[in-house]
């Protein structure tokens, strides 16, 4: 997803003079391309998180369209109060991008790891929260927060993610995307888990249960259409993440069906506990020890749906 | 324009600041001291120094001013009445519930550029904005005011590192150096001294003014621009309630409302101030 952005960026920057890049000193050599054809759009704004968003804002409010870029928790909570304040309140077009977001650096300890970062910025008013599934819609994602010109919030994985969608997909921020339709049971999968989810279809329908797999890559603002036709059309609705369970994607749904009306008994909510966690090894060992893989899910949702 | 229009700077401030204890009383907000300490600063700026057009609030090649210790609003909302951003009689609304003009500034208000109250974000914002008009090629300044106690923000060392990596000499920033923070001396709470030194370490072209001299205020700020290879820091020695007898450096008044009485013994030694009185300045303090 890295190489991904880094590619979508210098593309990008051709197309719109207002893009500027600017980076938490991390990414070398990732951003050279970039460098190399705009020279005075490119800052490292070193290891100060707190100035370089407010830089962004700064640059947003003269009519640039600035992004940030450095590791998920230090371009989240780190500067939460520059996002809230400087960014959401004027309600001004800044991309802040995390790289290594849920368990990607699961090795590199709890520092590293992001499991709180969708629940603290889908709170704040303006801002949108996307989590592209693959390399493809990574580049789709940030096309389209320029597009959209509003304080967005893209969480990006690790480097050498596999590329899922076998052809561009149409992307809009708000409106999830269907990979594979189904019957019984639907899967809104939030970006780097969608792999996990179609394993868990296949699986699913092995055993007869046929199952819908979406990328439901914006968790806000939230796909009412999609979720409307999943509580209604379905027996059941799983929302899948690398994240934690508590204000996560699967919370934001529960919030959503609670407005809505809708049976949310239907509802199964699958991502990480309310702990930190340590000694977890790479990503796959830690998915595998909270239970964020096909075959702890499947068995999950064959019991939802009996 | 209001009806100040043909008012210097020092009368100005003094109207200004008679004004600003009125609204405190009126509105109920504190933070009256602080408002007072930096109102010369702000007068000088918006009199003389700051190139904006109020018809034109978001006109791209205005001077920016972001008043980054945003609990002395009222100081602000003076000055964007002065302007034309409001109207005067806008000012009575001050801390009214449904009013724009709230106790911190809002940017939802004509003249406010940004967010501010809570310390420490209106310099990397500065920062931004001084940025900006080097890649697109605009030759508008960056003025932040800042307070000594929001110096203990690890953000505003943050962006005195950034502005003075990237040469931004088209930006400005003030310390309203009072002394005095919500709970106690400045110089005490975080160890604030040498505030020059540690702001001439950092790459910044500092000047050490008396912040009620509207002299100096204006001749700290000449040559702030583009051309420039280091940002400005002007390191303002002032009274926290300054031109107010009674408030003058009384930390009390930082949260104290005054009363009825107070505001007429206030603006009667401020309109004396006003017809050219002689005022007593603050000597600058040594490091």
């Amino acid at each position: 997803m890295r190489n991904a952005f880094a590619a979508a960026i210098t593309r990008l920057g051709e197309a719109d003079p207002n893009l500027v890049m600017l980076a938490g000193d991390i990414g070398n050599r990732l951003f050279d391309s970039f460098k190399d054809r705009h020279p005075l759009r490119f800052y490292n704004c070193g290891v100060a998180e707190a100035n370089m968003t407010g830089v962004a804002a700064g640059l947003a409010a003269s009519g640039l369209r600035p992004i940030t870029y450095t590791i998920t928790p230090f371009n989240t909570l780190r500067c939460l109060e520059q996002i809230r304040l400087d960014i959401c309140y004027p309600n001004l077009p800044v991309i802040v991008v995390g790289t290594g977001s849920g368990l990607s650096y699961a090795g590199l300890g709890a520092t590293h790891h992001s499991m709180e970062d969708i629940a603290v910025l889908r709170t704040l008013p303006n801002m949108h929260v996307v989590c592209p599934a693959d390399p493809i819609e990574v580049g789709l994602a940030v096309e389209d927060a320029l597009r959209l010109g509003r304080p967005t919030y893209i969480r990006l994985g690790k480097k050498g993610e596999p590329v899922i969608h076998a052809a561009p997909p149409a992307f809009t921020i708000g409106r999830g995307i269907e990979l594979r339709a189904g019957d019984d049971v639907a899967i809104l999968s939030v970006g780097n888990m969608l792999a996990v989810a179609l394993q868990t279809a296949d699986d699913l329908q092995a055993q007869g249960v046929s199952a819908q797999v979406v990328s439901m890559h914006t968790v806000k603002p939230l796909d009412d259409a999609l979720l409307c036709a999943a509580f209604t059309g379905k027996k059941a609705v799983v929302v899948l993440e690398e994240h934690g369970l508590t204000g996560g994607a699967g919370s934001a749904v529960l919030e959503w069906g609670n407005a809505q009306e809708v049976d949310l008994r239907k509802l199964l909510c699958i991502g990480g506990p309310d702990r930190f966690l340590s000694g977890c090894g790479g990503q796959r060992q830690a998915r595998a020890s909270l239970g964020l893989t096909a075959a702890d899910i499947v068995p999950r949702i064959l019991r939802r749906l009996n | 324009m209001s009806d100040d229009s043909d008012l210097d700077s020092v009368q100005l401030a003094a109207r200004f600041r008679a004004r600003v204890v009125a609204m405190s009383h009126a509105g109920n907000a504190a933070h009256l001291a602080s408002a007072l300490s930096c109102v010369d600063i702000v007068a000088l700026l918006y009199h003389s120094v700051l190139n904006v057009d109020a018809h034109r609030p978001t006109w791209p090649d205005r001077d920016r001013f972001i008043l980054s210790k945003g609990h002395a609003a009222a100081a602000l909302y003076v000055a964007l009445a002065y302007r034309g951003f409001i109207e005067p009689a806008a000012l009575d609304t001050y801390g009214q519930a449904g009013s724009l003009l709230e106790e911190h500034p809002s940017p939802k208000l004509p003249g406010v550029e940004a967010a501010t109250g809570s310390l420490g974000h209106g310099l990397p914002q500065g920062c931004g904005m001084a940025l900006a008009a080097r890649i697109l090629g605009r030759s508008y300044r960056s003025f932040v005011l800042m307070s000594d106690g929001e110096c203990n923000e690890g953000s505003v060392w943050e962006a005195c590192l950034f502005a003075a990596a990237q040469k931004l000499g088209n930006l400005c920033a003030f310390v309203d150096f009072n002394k005095w923070q919500a709970t106690g001396r400045s110089r005490e709470v975080l160890a604030l001294d040498p505030l020059v030194d540690k702001f001439r370490s950092f790459g910044w072209e500092v000047r050490e003014i008396d912040g009620h001299d509207h002299r100096q205020i204006a001749d700290a700020v000449r040559g702030v621009s583009l051309q420039s290879s280091a940002p400005t820091m002007v390191v303002a020695h002032t009274v926290k309630g300054r031109g107010v007898s009674f408030m003058e450096d009384d930390n009390n008044w930082h949260y104290r409302i005054p009363t009825a009485d107070e505001v007429q013994r206030a603006q009667a030694e401020l309109a004396l101030a006003e017809v050219g009185a002689p005022n007593k300045l603050v000597q600058p303090v040594p490091a």
